[in-house]
């Protein structure tokens, strides 16, 4: 199967390793992987800020790149929403954008959307030894998702998985919500990292880089032990 | 030396200081304690409630789709439920501003020559700011649900739409109920509620008119449905002689056949009940031969600038049946309260009410003040999309736009500084040439980079981020760098 990479710009300036276990891993399951190298950003910065004209060009420009792979694969579930569920209605009154934009949407796939969902797989023959525990991405309730990630985690050997308190809430990253407003941001995170330790884990695994970031600069802020690993990461790994 | 500015009591007066609202929920352990706990068990309520039914969804879909055709024939409806009420032997005013609505209520005090109104609890009431105009005018206003009844002695605002004490705890409740009765109570919830309970009797039974909100009206019948937990919306409704509602709107639905599709929804996203203790159904006022009831029934219909939302896209917001769900689920309410917010609605919904009502431009925080995690969406019982709408209200503060014709029109001004506009377009040309893009991964390997990998301080408008934690650095080799190698990497076996 021909899969298009869309590492988004988080991945590809701070977390190179995430879209290099991505690659690895959709390529262990049988895909061809191809990184179209004109993409930069999916423009949700833009959009979330209200600069939807700003956006709209960015969207053309990623529909232009993206424009004859069969399948594309994003391993952030904020960067697979924008695609899928707001570049379509970026183009309200412009038919030919539209259909455009809803063409990339219906081939986009966040990463473990499109595992359990389009590859059908839910064991990937990984193995991973330790504690970890989940924080689940607010993104997955755009995308419709359920539990793929853990359904995915369950399958990996080796694996221990510890429920998170309230792991569905925000971590406060939200853009630039994070900077707008450090101290209620903090006040999320905060809790989103001593829950994590108090799950007394190796590891906190989650789906987007946003949260990522957040969640690891505030644990390392804390002088916490505790790793912060991106799906992709645990699913690479085989005995 | 100057004088410091008076501290603004965040509790007792409206405001547009959101960030010092916020500084102070904060830093308040007690408030923290209170939020964290209440709020946990009524969203936890909300999953049991929705996991209740047979197709939670399908009944939200529904619910929503009522709500939608409601507003689309909003005019029809309201005029048939004006016919219905008056076939009854009510009365049906029309309230174009908060002022009018307040005139005519006083006007209907009078004429009744009340010295007591017994109210049961209603948002859309404290909206208009009913009460200083009725004790204005010499009338004794008595709320009578608990906690509006603790903030009323405490000369507080509410803080949540369906919990309006949320802020306080036990010790604090006996603290204000001990300083209104004189006698010094304990912080025994039994106590004090039996206290509340004695105190507002005396009340029910002296008082002339009884004004509520509500939360349902039938077009079709002219039935002014209201829920409750403690009675006191039925007592407020039948002992006094007369009752007088006071509804937006936008809470008018069709058909009597409607009616449990909301029921079935209000009660469970609010707090999880299947149905609050109570549902009132209030059908005209008394008729000959009936025991109880009001005399007098009098529904006064407010638009407050409702129509004029209804002809933006921001229609989707009046179909909020103010259950409060998307505050407990905040995770931005949950931990700054209802009194950060300023207004009179507050958490998620509020942050778009307050802007569309009262000021777009004044409320510049509100509409950047969450971190568009979509669980407000998520749990609300007619799926509102509040992000989007979060979003586009900050489009409207970028362009100056959405105060015309409003009273407060002379507050509009661009917000933000002229730069960020300016960052983001030249953000944008960054990202449309990835020649270019590179370039700027090269500077932000300066910028932000670190041989530990991370960075401790930013400044400028990253500094923010810094404040409580650090940045994860940009990597000295950036995947599409990566890729040159990774491109040619044979495949696992």
């Amino acid at each position: 199967m021909n899969v298009a990479l869309l590492v988004t710009c988080l991945g590809d300036a701070l977390f190179p390793d995430v879209g290099v276990a991505t690659v690895r891993l959709l390529r262990r399951l049988g895909c061809t992987v191809d990184f179209p190298e004109a993409q930069t950003c999916c423009g949700q910065p833009h959009f979330n800020s209200g600069y939807h004209g700003d956006c709209r060009d960015l969207a053309r420009h990623v529909i232009k790149t993206f424009g004859r792979a069969a399948h594309v694969v994003v391993p952030s579930g904020s960067c697979a929403a924008m695609v899928k569920v707001e570049y379509p209605a970026l183009f309200p009154d412009d038919a030919v954008w539209r259909g455009r934009a809803e063409d990339l949407a219906r081939r986009t796939h966040e990463l473990s959307d499109f595992v359990v969902n389009v590859l059908g797989k839910e064991d990937v023959g990984a193995a991973f030894p330790g504690r970890a525990t989940f924080h689940m991405a607010c993104h997955s309730r755009v995308l419709g998702l359920k539990d793929e990630p853990q359904r995915l985690l369950a399958n990996v050997r080796g694996l221990e998985l510890v429920p998170l308190e309230r792991h569905d809430e925000c971590c406060g990253f939200g853009g630039s919500f994070a900077v707008r407003y450090p101290d209620i941001s903090g006040a999320m995170v905060d809790d989103k990292a001593r829950y994590a330790e108090a799950a007394n884990v190796d590891a906190l695994i989650s789906t987007d880089a946003g949260c990522l970031m957040n969640i690891a600069g505030r644990l390392r802020r804390r002088n916490s032990n505790l790793k912060v690993l991106h799906l992709a990461e645990v699913l690479e790994k085989t005995a | 030396m100057t004088q410091p500015l008076p501290m603004v009591d965040y509790a007792r007066h409206e405001h547009h200081d959101f960030l010092g609202g916020t500084e102070q929920a904060l830093a308040s352990a007690d408030l923290q304690t209170a939020l964290r706990r209440l709020t946990h068990a009524m969203s936890e309520g909300n999953r049991r409630g929705y996991g209740s039914l047979p197709d939670s969804d399908a009944l939200r879909d529904h619910a929503k789709r009522v709500k939608e055709h409601t507003l689309a024939h909003l005019d029809t409806y309201l005029e048939q439920l004006e016919k219905s009420v008056q076939r009854l032997g009510g009365h049906v005013h029309w309230a174009e501003t908060a002022e009018d609505a307040r005139r005519i209520v006083a006007e209907i005090t009078t004429r009744a020559k009340a010295k007591i109104v017994v109210k049961s609890k209603s948002m859309t009431t404290e909206e208009i700011h009913l009460n200083p105009a009725l004790e204005a005018a010499g009338v004794e206003v008595v709320e009578t649900d608990f906690g509006e009844f603790i903030i009323q002695l405490a000369g507080e605002r509410p803080s949540h739409i369906v919990a309006p004490a949320i802020h306080h705890t036990r010790e604090t409740i006996a603290a204000v109920l001990s300083t209104h009765t004189g006698q010094e109570l304990p912080p025994v919830p039994e106590v004090l509620a039996m206290t509340g309970r004695r105190l507002l009797r005396e009340k029910f039974l002296a008082a002339d008119v009884g004004i509520s909100g509500a939360n349902f009206a039938v077009a079709e019948t002219g039935t002014v449905v209201l829920v409750s937990n403690e009675g006191n919306a039925r007592l407020t409704t039948a002992c006094p002689r007369v009752h007088v509602a006071v509804m937006g709107i936008e809470k008018v639905i069709p058909r009597w056949e409607d009616l449990p599709v909301f029921l079935k929804l209000l009660a469970r996203a609010a707090t999880g009940q299947s149905l609050s203790i109570y549902t009132s159904i209030l059908t005209g006022p008394r008729k000959p031969g009936e025991k109880d009831g009001p005399e007098e029934f009098h529904l006064v219909l407010l638009d407050n600038g409702r129509s004029r939302v209804l002809a933006t896209p921001f229609r989707e917001s009046l179909q909020c049946i103010r259950c409060g769900a998307c505050l407990n689920t905040c995770p931005v309410y949950r931990r700054i309260g209802g009194h950060a917010y300023g207004g009179v609605y507050s958490g998620p919904i509020g942050s778009i009410l307050t802007p569309l009502y009262d000021s777009v431009a004044a409320n510049e925080h509100l509409p950047h003040a969450s971190s568009l995690c979509g669980a407000c969406q998520s749990v609300c019982p007619v799926r509102i999309n509040i992000p989007h709408m979060l979003i586009g209200l900050r489009e409207l503060q970028h362009e100056g736009r959405g105060d015309e014709g409003r009273p407060n029109a002379a507050r509009t001004k661009k917000h933000g500084p002229p730069w960020e506009r300016l960052i983001y377009w030249t953000w944008k040309q960054v990202l449309l040439r990835p020649w270019l893009y590179r370039w700027a991964l090269w500077f932000g390997r300066w910028f932000a980079g670190s041989k530990t990998g991370w960075v401790k301080k930013m400044s400028g408008p990253a500094a923010g981020w810094t404040k409580h934690r650090d940045f994860p650095a940009v990597a000295p080799r950036s995947f599409r760098d990566r890729w040159r190698d990774l491109k040619d990497e044979p495949p696992p076996s």
